[in-house]
């Protein structure tokens, strides 16, 4: 059995999560020797050869090929005038719909070029990105053998459906993270129509947690035995050894993430106001960069915990690393988070954890405290408590580090060939 | 008497490096030597040095009839020592001409006189013992308070410590009817003179003077002096007080600012019945008018001429606060580097940097602001600000 999977992004050049998610997939892939044809927008030449990969800014669309065509017409529902873009600012934002109102027929005609060179990134052209990439993958489901189509998320949901109306197999829509989760309550409709048409098109889910199951069933309708869980992995189980020597004789409890409203920041600000009014002896670190910065860094002025709650931007590389090896606590008191990688890696650090019931990590990691994102006391119980009542947290590390030897890819790879079959019987 | 009083503000701050959380507790080395040495430089070539050779023209040229009162801040002559020792040099050759008169501040330009009365006390008296020392001995009569802040409580504060006047701004909310333009007194302490100063004609010089949109531009010397001959006939002086880095930083010289000032003397001598007093003479020859209710503090600077610039936000309420309760620590530490680094660290400038009220017309303090928001302002000095309680508390346990 040959399946086509349909990604955005690949190590080493990603930009978000899904990117790492796929890798660990594809490498449990090859370990039970699963033959895997992986697609991605634009391919550097330095990755991991895992798999057969293939490069969509090379392929040729052929346009004697009358359903490409029937393809393209009904991808019109991506629009490109759409209100999917991030990060633009007003005049960018401007300047972006201006042109595509324009240009719209231009844009379609460079979309129905022989050829298109993606860039592979979250940037202004997403959506058109999206749509090209539905071409290619028709082109290439028409020119390839496979029996079975897997795609990731909603940017290669279109491309999966596409390849599936081209060469009739099943299709396998994996979900890693909502626009409910991306965006909290003000979702983009045209994202979630397409997350909506690939759930629909899809013979079976995937999803990366029960969370997230259960968002799929309630908010999109999907009939719930159409969803299995199956919970992500870390790449390396081993606990990292650090030479980072804390010159700060107080604890560190740490957050670490994208300061934004799904991760829950200011809980964790009003929990550290709490501890800090018990005990002197604790700093608190707020690692990453958002647009809810500024406003933590007012309530943390607001609450007079300047000199104890510290700010240290975007960290990357060896800086994320060195935060971890500081942490004597981590917290993840995300308000929506599908799985949430980034607790076990705080784990692999000797570092225990506190994590929010509303992230798709706590049904697999056992040896965390776990409270809801919004109980600020009991979050700041559970900060006092680790720091203070060593057998908890010792416990925690000694068994916390048991748990991630479990959480192989492989152990999911396995459980993804199971679906596979599964569906291919049906 | 009618007579103009020109005071100018000598300050440069020592600036942060940006402190990265990572290095609290062991990085003791806050400030950021490279952009200190380089401001100064910049500054010294472009006002300082030039500026100076003119007045020394133009005091020379006058024979003792034009004079100027200058106030140096601790931090500037401590960058003056470390980096242009040819600036100190032309201040000392103009203050031995006699006819530069030099105040009294705080040598760290603090705001501490809203804080604590003995770090006030002890400020003072630091940044005469540095007069004194650079300047053959001087003692200053008259004080400034940073950034001109002024109430009764401060004037009274300062003629305990024996200073016959204060400078301060002539605000509007506090004179209502009344004009700057006479002599002054504390509404406690009535010994202690106020002068207050003009706003308008000093920002017109200091703001406005080459700003094209300004329907008076361009400022000639004949525009100004034509001014000043309009002032009632009664009114006695003219207060201008401004920045020093008025002359060449904040108005370039492209804008024609030096060859304003260099006919500005002249012209004042021959076309008004105006001359120019120091700050003391003032002082002296001046009868008061009356006494000045200042209840709560004033500043010279914004719309507001109130401590909003520095005091009021959370930000700076917090990093303020936390930065005060260390005195006591600070002063059983005995250590001079601990000294000089809480000093240092009471610059108002730290607090300006923190203002959040000008995000909408915010190009005064973006201008002067090394960050780029107010928050990473915050950020960096109170990650600089816990190392150094870091420091105190093991400075403390080491005396045991």
């Amino acid at each position: 059995m040959k399946v086509l999977m349909f990604g955005w992004e690949f190590p080493p050049h990603i930009s978000g999560g899904l990117g790492t998610a796929c890798y660990g997939l594809v490498k449990g892939m090859e370990h039970h020797k699963q033959d895997l044809i992986f697609v991605v927008p634009k391919l550097w030449g330095d990755e991991d050869p895992l798999a057969e990969f293939v490069n969509a800014s090379e392929i040729e669309i052929d346009y004697r090929e009358r359903r490409f065509r029937d393809i393209w017409k009904s991808l019109t529902y991506l629009e490109v005038s759409s209100f999917l873009v991030p990060y633009l600012s007003p005049e960018e934002y401007h300047n972006h719909t201006e042109r595509l109102l324009k240009d719209e027929d231009e844009i379609e005609s460079s979309v129905l070029a022989n050829k298109f060179s993606f860039s592979g990134k979250y940037g202004k052209d997403l959506i058109l990105e999206v749509s090209r990439y539905a071409l290619v993958a028709a082109q290439i489901a028409k020119d390839k053998k496979f029996d079975l189509i897997h795609a990731h998320d909603w940017l290669s949901f279109p491309a999966g459906i596409a390849a599936k109306k081209i060469s009739g197999k099943p299709m396998i829509a994996h979900v890693h993270a909502t626009e409910f989760d991306r965006s909290g309550q003000t979702v983009n409709q045209r994202v979630y129509d397409i997350e909506k048409a690939g759930m629909e098109a899809a013979d079976k889910i995937i999803a990366v947690s029960q969370l997230t199951k259960n968002t799929i069933v309630t908010k999109y309708g999907i009939p719930e035995d159409k969803v299995t869980v199956v919970h992500n992995a870390v790449l390396d189980a081993s606990i990292i050894k650090s030479n980072v020597v804390k010159k700060v004789p107080e604890k560190i409890v740490t957050f670490l993430g994208r300061i934004t409203f799904q991760k829950g920041p200011e809980y964790f600000v009003e929990a550290a106001a709490k501890v800090l009014q018990k005990d002197d002896n604790v700093r608190f670190v707020m690692a990453g960069s958002g647009d809810l910065l500024n406003r933590m860094i007012q309530r943390v002025a607001e609450l007079r915990i300047g000199t104890k709650f510290h700010f240290t931007g975007f960290l990357k590389g060896d800086d994320v690393d060195k935060m971890f090896a500081l942490s004597d606590v981590y917290v993840m008191p995300s308000v929506s988070e599908p799985f949430g990688i980034s607790p076990l890696e705080a784990v692999r650090h000797n570092t225990p954890v506190i994590i929010s019931k509303q992230s798709g990590v706590a049904e697999v990691l056992q040896n965390a405290v776990k409270v809801d994102f919004w109980d600020i006391d009991a979050m700041a119980d559970a900060i006092f408590a680790l720091l203070h009542y060593n057998g908890i947290s010792k416990m925690f590390k000694e068994m916390g580090r048991e748990e991630l030897k479990r959480l192989k890819w492989e152990h999911v790879a396995e459980k993804v060939i199971g679906i596979y079959k599964q569906t291919f019987n049906q | 008497m009618r007579t103009i009083c020109f005071y100018f503000q000598v300050h440069q701050p020592f600036r942060l490096k940006p402190y990265r959380f990572f290095e609290i507790g062991d990085d003791h080395d806050y400030w950021d030597d490279y952009s200190n040495r380089n401001i100064m430089n910049k500054v010294a070539k472009k006002c300082y040095l030039p500026m100076n050779q003119l007045l020394l023209e133009l005091i020379r040229k006058h024979d003792g009839k034009f004079k100027v009162c200058f106030s140096l801040s601790g931090t500037v002559l401590d960058q003056m020592e470390a980096y242009a020792p040819e600036v100190l040099h032309s201040f000392q050759e103009l203050v031995a001409t006699g006819h530069v008169e030099l105040l009294n501040e705080t040598y760290g330009h603090s705001l501490c006189a809203l804080k604590s009365e003995t770090e006030f006390q002890d400020m003072v008296s630091l940044h005469q013992k540095k007069i004194q020392y650079h300047f053959n001995g001087y003692k200053p009569k008259v004080f400034r308070n940073t950034e001109l802040i002024y109430s009764d409580d401060i004037g009274e504060m300062v003629a305990k410590m024996g200073f016959e006047g204060i400078l301060s701004e002539g605000a509007k909310h506090v004179l209502g009817w009344k004009s700057p333009n006479f002599v002054y007194v504390n509404a406690k302490e009535p010994k202690l003179k106020v002068l207050l100063k003009n706003f308008r004609l000093s920002d017109d010089i200091a703001f406005r003077f080459g700003e094209k949109a300004w329907n008076e531009y361009p400022l000639t010397t004949d525009k100004f002096i034509g001014w000043l001959n309009q002032v009632p006939q009664e009114d006695e002086v003219i207060n201008l007080f401004m920045d020093y880095e008025t002359f060449g930083e904040h108005q370039w010289k492209e804008t024609g600012i030096f060859e304003f000032m260099r006919n500005l003397p002249d012209s004042i001598l021959h076309q008004t019945n105006f001359n120019f007093s120091s700050p003391s003479e003032v002082i002296a020859n001046g009868s008061p008018v009356g006494q000045i209710n200042v209840p709560t503090p004033i500043s010279w600077a914004d719309e507001e001429r109130d401590l909003t610039a520095w005091l009021g936000n959370d930000l700076q309420d917090e990093a303020f606060d936390r930065l005060f309760e260390l005195e006591k620590l600070v002063k059983r530490s005995n250590d001079p580097d601990i000294y000089r680094d809480w000093r240092y660290l009471q610059t108002s400038d730290h607090f300006y940097y923190m203002c959040t009220k000008f995000f909408s017309d915010g190009d005064i303090h973006a201008y002067f602001s090394p960050y780029e928001s107010p928050y990473e302002a915050f950020i960096n000095y109170m990650n600089v600000l816990s190392d150094f309680i870091l420091r105190l508390k093991l400075a403390e346990k080491a005396r045991g």
